[in-house]
C-alpha cells in the first residue's frame, strides 16, 4: 500500500514545494467545493488525484446535457443523475485513497454554516452571485480561506481570499450586480471554465502545502486576446463586510 | 491627456468622468466595478469623478459563471 501511495505520488515527492511533508499536508486537508459544474469539474479532478484526503462536494443539481459543453466530471451516461453522485464516482475512480463527502444540497443562509464546519479550504465554484455573496459572506465570518473564480464566454477572475489578510470579495464587487438574473446562463467555452477551474485547484494545493504566493490581487484573463492580467485591487476601508463599518455581519 | 486604464496608456481627448469613459467605451456600468488610483470609489461618484493626467483606472467585469 505504502508503495502504491509512492507510485500515485511520485512526481510529487520530487517536487521541493511537496515532497512526502506536502503530501501528507495534502492527505489531511478537508477541502469543499460547492459546485460541480464547470469550474468545479476540473477543481475536483485535480484535488483528487493531489491526494487531498477530504474533498466535500455540494451540489443540488442534476446533469442535463446542455452541461457537457464544459462540465467534464460528467458523461452523456450521467443525464438525470445528481451531480454529487456522478461527481463522486468519478474521483473515487481516479483516487480511492480518499474519502468524499457528497451534500446533496443548495446553499441558503440556514444551511451554510454547518455545510461550511470543519473543512479547511472552500472553493467557489458556483454559477450565481447570490451563491457566491452567501459563501464569501460566510468564509469571512467563519475565518475560512475562500478560493474564488468567476468565468463568463472567454473570460475569467480568480481571487484567494484569506480573512484578514487579503481583500474581501466585497471589496471587489461591493454588493451583487443589480440585475444578477442577466447574468444566469450566459455562454461559457469550457476550456475557459478549465483554465480557472485548474487556477483554482492550484491555489488550494500551495495553499495547504505552503508552496509559493497566493494570487495577489485579481487575476483577470481575456481569452480572446490571449492575455493574464494581474490588478491590484485594494481593500476599501469601506467595505461592507471587512472594512471599518461593516454593515454585513 | 493619457492615463492608464486596465495597464495600458490610453489618450484621452478631453477631461472625462469615469461614467463617460465608460459610455464611450460601450461599457454598461451596472456590468462593471471600477478602481481609481487604487481606491474603490462608490458607483454613485462615478459621474463627478473626472479623470486626469497621469490617473490610474482598472475596470473589472462582473464574472460570476461556473
Amino acid at each position: 500500500m505504502i508503495n502504491q501511495m509512492q507510485e500515485r505520488y511520485a512526481r510529487h515527492f520530487n517536487l521541493k514545494e511537496i515532497g512526502l511533508e506536502g503530501q501528507e499536508k495534502l492527505r489531511q486537508a478537508k477541502v469543499l467545493v460547492i459546485g460541480a459544474g464547470g469550474l468545479g469539474s476540473p477543481v475536483l479532478y485535480y484535488l483528487a488525484a493531489a491526494g487531498v484526503g477530504t474533498i466535500g462536494i455540494a451540489d443540488h443539481d442534476k446533469v442535463s446535457i446542455s452541461n457537457l459543453n464544459r462540465q467534464i466530471l460528467h458523461t452523456s451516461a450521467d443525464i438525470g443523475r445528481k451531480k454529487v453522485e456522478s461527481g463522486a464516482e468519478k474521483l473515487l475512480s481516479l483516487n480511492p485513497e480518499i474519502s468524499i463527502i457528497m451534500h446533496d444540497m443548495k446553499v441558503t443562509p440556514e444551511n451554510i454554516a454547518a455545510l461550511l464546519a470543519g473543512y479547511n479550504i472552500v472553493v467557489d465554484a458556483t454559477d450565481n452571485f447570490t451563491s457566491r455573496f452567501l459563501i464569501s459572506d460566510y468564509c469571512f465570518r467563519l475565518e475560512i480561506p475562500l478560493i474564488e473564480a468567476g468565468v463568463q464566454g472567454f473570460e475569467g477572475i480568480i481571487l484567494t481570499i484569506i480573512p484578514g489578510e487579503t481583500p474581501c470579495y466585497r471589496c471587489l464587487y461591493p454588493n451583487p450586480p443589480e440585475d444578477r438574473k442577466a447574468f444566469e446562463g450566459l455562454g461559457i467555452v469550457g476550456a475557459t471554465a478549465g483554465i480557472f477551474g485548474s487556477l483554482q485547484a492550484l491555489e488550494v494545493i500551495k495553499r495547504i502545502t505552503g508552496a509559493g504566493k497566493t494570487i495577489a490581487g485579481i487575476l483577470v484573463f481575456d481569452g480572446l486576446d490571449g492575455s493574464f492580467r494581474n490588478v491590484k485591487w485594494s481593500q476599501r476601508k469601506d467595505c461592507p463586510l471587512c472594512g471599518q463599518n461593516p454593515t454585513n455581519l | 491627456m493619457k492615463v492608464i486604464v486596465n495597464g495600458k496608456e490610453v489618450t484621452l481627448e478631453q477631461p472625462t468622468s469615469i461614467s463617460n469613459y465608460l459610455k464611450s467605451k460601450g461599457v454598461e456600468p451596472q456590468t462593471v466595478v471600477v478602481e481609481h488610483n487604487y481606491s474603490v470609489p462608490d458607483r454613485e461618484k462615478w459621474e463627478e469623478i473626472i479623470l486626469n493626467d497621469g490617473d490610474n483606472l482598472e475596470i473589472v467585469k462582473f464574472m460570476g459563471g461556473g
